[in-house]
């Protein structure tokens, strides 16, 4: 790394070979080190995923997302603390009641005196599994499938991609409000399960492509060369720089798998009461079109949720970028 | 290109059947179509009996895909299972509704997506810049049911306030008044409200974006050192190359727009086609899902298609063959 004719006092021990390089990545310029040196400045050396980290912490939309969701998600992790009703306790002196602070009807109730705000932070609950569910599955299947396309090509990379046209040539949601009426019966898991079997194309295709590109590289080569076998060079070589799209892809289907899923259960085909989902919720708003409450608040907290996970998919975007060194202010 | 064509046409024939038999599998485990008319205390034993053996549900998934696909060549995708009419009249005036509210949204959507990118990328990080890419960010983050039963609920309140009819919230006409009518309009407002809001905000982002790579080209900094105006720029060097990728997506949307009209049809009652859909997959009738699947799948297709054949002519450096 440094050239040993320059260096101006002997210790490789004292100093690593990770701080003789800036950013880890280019050596030095003899002159460069040894003058900070005698300055007493120090070389921090970090790496890409520090780097990372540092960009995502200084995004402030992402931030901004980040704590929304701590905030969303983390109320619907603790319904049972944060709720002030059960889903399903009914209170027949106060039906149809408008938003108040008195009784903790922060949302209203429904026709049966249903406290909705309880229903909405329990709907969160389930949208929140469901999102998190199918970005990890599609996510899982994604990448196998990918990685297999992209590195062996061949009959598995047609498949895969014949099977991504025909996704795209399909009515997408035609598709899974059919398949939904046919295998999720209502249940949280089976439509997470179905929507999943629908989201892993996407991921697929974007590791396929790096896939592709990364195996023809000379790393790749001198791994393949000191005798590493085909899953060492696949998941330990090549994976980790499909890492960032993948964060980035599986944090926007979140989102999607969320939006998705409160749209089939709006109509009817999704999750199925008595579980609280935030498109049954909003559906109860159709019946009563009067109590604007009912509509309101269960949207505008997808609303609020998918806003949330997009800023934070755009910060992991720019922040996982490795082509952007500059951290932004 | 006329090769290309044809093979693009030749290979979308093994991706309909393999889509089509998928959904017929699907479909026709989904649900009993019998069970709906079993439950109907008008039909008697032998009807039912008749009904089986005349569309085959006593034979096998596969036999019975077979005798659809015979339908479908012969009898213009075969009758419906619940009411024994034929689908394909319900399929035209259905889908002459949609297309009314698609191609209205969409033609608005075109035009005012694209001024506004086209405004945002010039003046970028203005006001307006900022106001719209919110605007867009939020048309991305709402659920198209949302804000289609937003928009129900404020007029259906503000009828039972004022009194006033501005939009109606359900149906397609008022018993008398014609396709090309004000009452027509009123009727389907709402519904192109719905879906102009969702496409205005993926057009917008992409003009914008697809005008600001162009504008950062080699060739517009060439056009404007040699003195071109700042209009001449715009309009004649930056604005037709940045058109190619919207046009694409413009075509690929169509997808989504279906689905969305989905919901919007549901939502406002609509008589459209995927109305229509979603009250056959309730039904369970699954000739009648079928045909829906067939009849927007060979639309998606053709778009696709037409959308590469544009893409093409826009762009000289795409060659196909």
């Amino acid at each position: 790394m440094t050239e040993p004719t320059v260096e101006p006092f002997d210790p490789p021990e004292q100093v690593s070979p990770k701080a003789q390089t800036i950013d880890g990545m280019l050596p030095a310029p003899a002159g460069l080190f040894d003058s900070t040196v005698e300055a007493g400045l120090e070389f921090k050396a970090r790496s890409q995923w520090s780097y990372a980290r540092r960009r995502f912490l200084r995004h402030r939309l992402a931030m901004a997302g980040l704590v929304g969701l701590i905030i969303i998600f983390g109320s619907g992790i603790f319904a049972n603390f944060i709720a002030p009703y059960s889903y399903s306790a009914i209170d027949l002196n106060n039906i149809l009641h408008p938003p108040t602070t008195t009784a903790h009807h922060f949302f209203g109730t429904d026709e049966i005196g249903r406290d909705y705000f309880s229903r909405v932070i329990w709907g969160i609950r389930t949208s929140e599994e469901v999102g998190l569910f199918v970005a990890a599955v599609s996510s899982l299947i994604g990448l196998c499938v990918g990685a297999a396309a992209g590195y062996y090509g061949g009959w598995v990379d047609n498949l895969l991609m014949r099977l991504t046209d025909l996704v795209l040539t399909l009515p997408a949601l035609a598709i899974l409000l059919t398949a939904a009426a046919l295998l999720g019966q209502g249940s949280q898991w089976r439509v997470s399960i179905i929507l999943a079997l629908f989201f892993w194309t996407g991921i697929a295709r974007v590791v396929r492509g790096i896939f592709l590109s990364l195996r023809e590289k000379e790393y790749v080569e001198a791994a393949k060369a000191s005798g590493a076998n085909d899953m060492r060079i696949m998941f330990r070589h090549i994976l980790p720089n499909t890492l960032g799209p993948i964060i980035v892809n599986g944090t926007i289907a979140v989102a999607a798998a969320i939006i998705t899923e409160a749209a089939l259960s709006f109509l009817g085909f999704g999750i199925q009461p008595p579980t609280p989902s935030l498109g049954v919720l909003v559906a109860g708003g159709q019946t009563n079109p009067q109590q604007w409450w009912l509509t309101v608040f269960p949207g505008l907290t997808i609303v609020v949720i998918v806003l949330c996970v997009n800023f934070m998919g755009d910060g992991l975007r720019d922040a996982l970028d490795p082509t952007q060194r500059r951290v932004r202010a | 290109m006329l090769t290309y064509i044809a093979r693009r046409i030749l290979y979308s024939i093994p991706v309909m059947f393999l889509s089509t038999f998928l959904s017929f599998v699907f479909v026709s485990y989904a649900g009993n179509p019998v069970g709906n008319l079993r439950n109907n205390p008008k039909i008697s034993q032998n009807t039912l009996e008749l009904v089986i053996k005349h569309n085959h549900l006593d034979r096998s998934v596969p036999v019975r895909y077979w005798f659809w696909l015979q339908d479908v060549v012969t009898h213009k995708l075969g009758n419906s299972l619940l009411t024994f009419q034929p689908i394909w009249p319900d399929i035209t005036r259905t889908i002459g509704h949609t297309a009314q509210v698609i191609i209205i949204s969409e033609t608005l959507a075109i035009i005012l997506g694209i001024a506004v990118g086209i405004f945002s990328a010039i003046r970028q990080y203005s006001v307006f810049d900022y106001l719209f890419t919110s605007v867009s960010f939020l048309g991305y983050a709402m659920p198209v049911f949302w804000f289609a039963l937003l928009l129900q609920v404020l007029f259906v309140n503000i009828y039972l306030k004022w009194h006033v009819r501005i939009f109606y919230t359900s149906g397609l006409n008022t018993p008398g008044k014609g396709t090309w009518s004000l009452d027509r309009l009123q009727h389907i407002a709402l519904p192109i409200m719905t879906l102009l809001v969702i496409s205005f905000a993926l057009y917008s982002r992409y003009m914008r974006a697809s005008m600001l790579d162009v504008i950062n080209s080699d060739y517009v900094r060439t056009a404007r050192a040699k003195g071109v105006s700042e209009w001449r720029v715009i309009m004649r060097h930056v604005f037709r190359n940045a058109l190619i990728p919207v046009v694409t997506i413009a075509a690929l949307n169509l997808g989504g727009l279906l689905g969305g009209a989905i919901i919007t049809e549901t939502i406002f009652t609509l008589d459209g086609i995927g109305y229509y859909f979603i009250q056959s997959l309730q039904g369970s009738d699954y000739y009648a899902v079928m045909a829906y699947l067939v009849v927007t799948s060979v639309i998606i297709i053709l778009f696709n298609l037409i959308a590469d054949i544009i893409y093409g002519y826009l762009d000289p450096r795409i060659r196909y063959d």
